[in-house]
């Protein structure tokens, strides 16, 4: 097991405004068994099979450990009130908005972002079926959404309690926006995806 | 986001004794964060009962379901009991928020979600809800979103849940444990009308937790949730209503009907029951039925068209119901 250690950086991600956010990963080492800084909390997230240790405020949001801690960028924030799906991770392979977990409570749990979805599904080479259905159909136009489509298609068509049909799967990805409207494609590349991975076709 | 201290409740007891009145528990998230962000909710310290020993669904032997606060809006819906049993309170909960939020909400917080008034969503206006004597915002300014049934003139807001109409369609009991002990509170009494304190949103006490929701033994017949809104999914409803109808024959000898989007708190629409029980199954009953609920509707502005769309979620959540108890 690869583990890692951070302490957030100086400035708490969680009380920055997001445009005046301290520089990402000023992290240094956190020395093995010194305790936290007072007002934070040692933690250990296993991200992407990974595990990290980190020192935080309690208020930090598991979105931005990631991107601001960890440095893993491929999850996106959009709204940050999980209004649009940008933010979709896996947490025991179940879909969630990050945007709205705290970093505290997502200990001792599999956390699974877009950097490590084609691994969790045992391609340890190259690409998640998700991911290769997105190229072959261009489900995208300018890609920030398209973490968030990918990561909640492949939990949806995973846990394999949603119809196949169109209707039901557009019903299932609705809460992942796309402000370009690239919904046409990504509903193909759903299916072509949910064939491959289902073996219907 | 503004800091707090936070602690995690690993039983009940933990949760009880550690919860303060300027604190907040956390379960999902997917309110409590979103209003913190927000700067609606303050809380000193954050409560962490999501690892609460509250996760099971079981038949109880009087024919009750016995839900666990911390069963996930996900879980319910699918749970097979439910699917079969209380058909329209899955539908209602697969109908709202997402896929994503659905895995993380809870059943005790999806019954605690505050309403979606932008007023009160935004800490710069006034609003009696939020900061008791100010004022409210909506009911001079734009209230499209806003309720027609169970205001007062301090405020005008919607509950905003879909689980909640399912189950007071349903039927059902929620259940309470403070320093005091466990109380059982029947569904439709848990949720308060704003009247002179809009803050008061429901009998919980300082210190209190939901541990369950108990569900009535199912009441069979044609079930349906309807929920009308400005888009096809994720979003909040405009109106909506949760019918059950059982038949003999042609006649509906038993209705249950609920209401969401168009009341200040989950909806029983006993008007309509009482006009439908005994009745024909037809159109003309229906209409009669949602008539008698929107007698009472007061509207505001922008929300006159709650009353005809209210209207109309009645009648055909009913049509849907009555051909699922024939079918
Ligand atoms: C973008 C968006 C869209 C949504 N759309 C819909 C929709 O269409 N329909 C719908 O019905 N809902 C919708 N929701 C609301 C969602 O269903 C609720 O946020 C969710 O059910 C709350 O559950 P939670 O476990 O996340 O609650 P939390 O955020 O953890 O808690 C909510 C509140 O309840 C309190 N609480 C939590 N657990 C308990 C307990 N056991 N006892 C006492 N108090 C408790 C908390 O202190 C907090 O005040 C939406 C939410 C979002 C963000
Ligand atoms: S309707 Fe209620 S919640 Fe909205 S502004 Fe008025 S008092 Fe506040
Ligand atoms: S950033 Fe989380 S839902 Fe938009
Ligand atoms: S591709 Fe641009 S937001 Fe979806």
């Amino acid at each position: 097991m690869v583990s890692i250690q951070y302490s957030s950086p100086a400035s708490p991600v969680g009380h920055a405004d997001p445009g005046t956010a301290a520089p990402a990963r000023t992290a240094g080492q956190t020395a093995a068994g010194s305790a936290a800084a007072p007002g934070r909390q040692r933690i250990t997230l296993k991200v992407n099979g990974t595990e990290h240790t980190l020192d935080v405020e309690p208020n930090v949001i598991l979105l931005d450990a990631l991107r601001e801690i960890l440095g893993l960028h491929g999850t996106k924030k959009g709204c940050d009130h999980g209004q649009c799906g940008a933010c979709t991770v896996h947490i025991n392979g179940r879909s969630m908005n990050s945007c709205l977990l705290l970093a505290v409570m997502q200990q001792n749990v599999e956390i699974t972002t877009i950097e490590g979805l084609a691994q969790s599904a045992g391609f340890e080479q190259g690409q998640h079926p998700v991911q290769q259905a997105f190229l072959e159909h261009d489900a995208y136009q300018c890609g920030y959404c398209t973490a968030g489509q990918m990561m909640t298609a492949a939990a949806v068509i995973n846990e394999g309690n949603v119809e196949g049909d169109d209707v039901s799967l557009r019903e299932a990805m609705s809460g992942n926006i796309c402000r370009c409207g690239a919904y046409k494609n990504i509903l193909e590349a759903v299916q072509s995806a949910r064939a491959r991975m289902t073996g219907e076709g | 986001m503004r800091g707090f201290e936070f602690e995690q409740a690993d039983d009940v007891q933990q949760a009880i004794n550690r919860h303060g009145s300027s604190d907040a528990l956390i379960a999902g998230g997917t309110t409590l964060l979103d209003l913190v962000k927000l700067d609606v909710m303050q809380p000193e310290k954050v409560v962490d009962v999501s690892r609460l020993p509250l996760k099971r669904i079981e038949t109880l032997e009087d024919g009750r379901l016995k839900v666990g606060a911390l069963v996930s809006n996900t879980e319910l819906a699918k749970h097979e009991i439910v699917m079969r049993d209380y058909p329209v309170l899955s539908e209602a909960l697969l109908s709202g928020a997402s896929t994503g939020l659905r895995n993380m909400a809870s059943t005790g917080g999806n019954v605690m979600q505050r309403t979606r008034c932008p007023y009160f969503r935004d800490p710069a206006m006034p609003c009696n809800k939020r900061e008791p004597g100010t004022g409210c915002s909506a009911i001079e300014g734009i209230n499209r979103n806003h309720a027609v049934l169970g205001t007062s003139e301090h405020c005008i807001a919607t509950h905003p849940s879909d689980m909640c109409v399912g189950m007071v369609a349903a039927g059902a009991t929620v259940v309470v444990e403070g320093s005091q002990g466990v109380r059982e509170i029947p569904f439709e009494e848990y949720h308060l009308l704003p009247g002179e304190t809009p803050e008061q949103e429901h009998d919980l006490l300082a210190g209190e937790l939901i541990t369950h929701v108990i569900l009535d033994p199912p009441r069979g017949g044609g079930q349906s949730y309807l929920k009308l809104r400005d888009r096809a999914s994720y979003e909040f409803a405009l109106a909506s209503c949760a019918a059950i109808v059982n038949l003999e024959g042609d006649r509906i000898s038993e209705a249950r009907v609920a209401m969401g989007g168009v009341a200040t708190k989950p909806w029983r629409a006993t008007a309509a029951e009482e006009a439908l029980k005994g009745q024909p199954a037809t159109r003309e009953t229906f209409e009669r039925a949602a008539e008698a609920v929107m007698q009472d509707a007061v509207a505001y502005s922008h929300n006159g068209y709650k009353i005809t769309l209210g209207k109309q979620a009645i009648v055909r959540a009913l049509r849907d119901a009555t051909a699922a108890a024939r079918a």
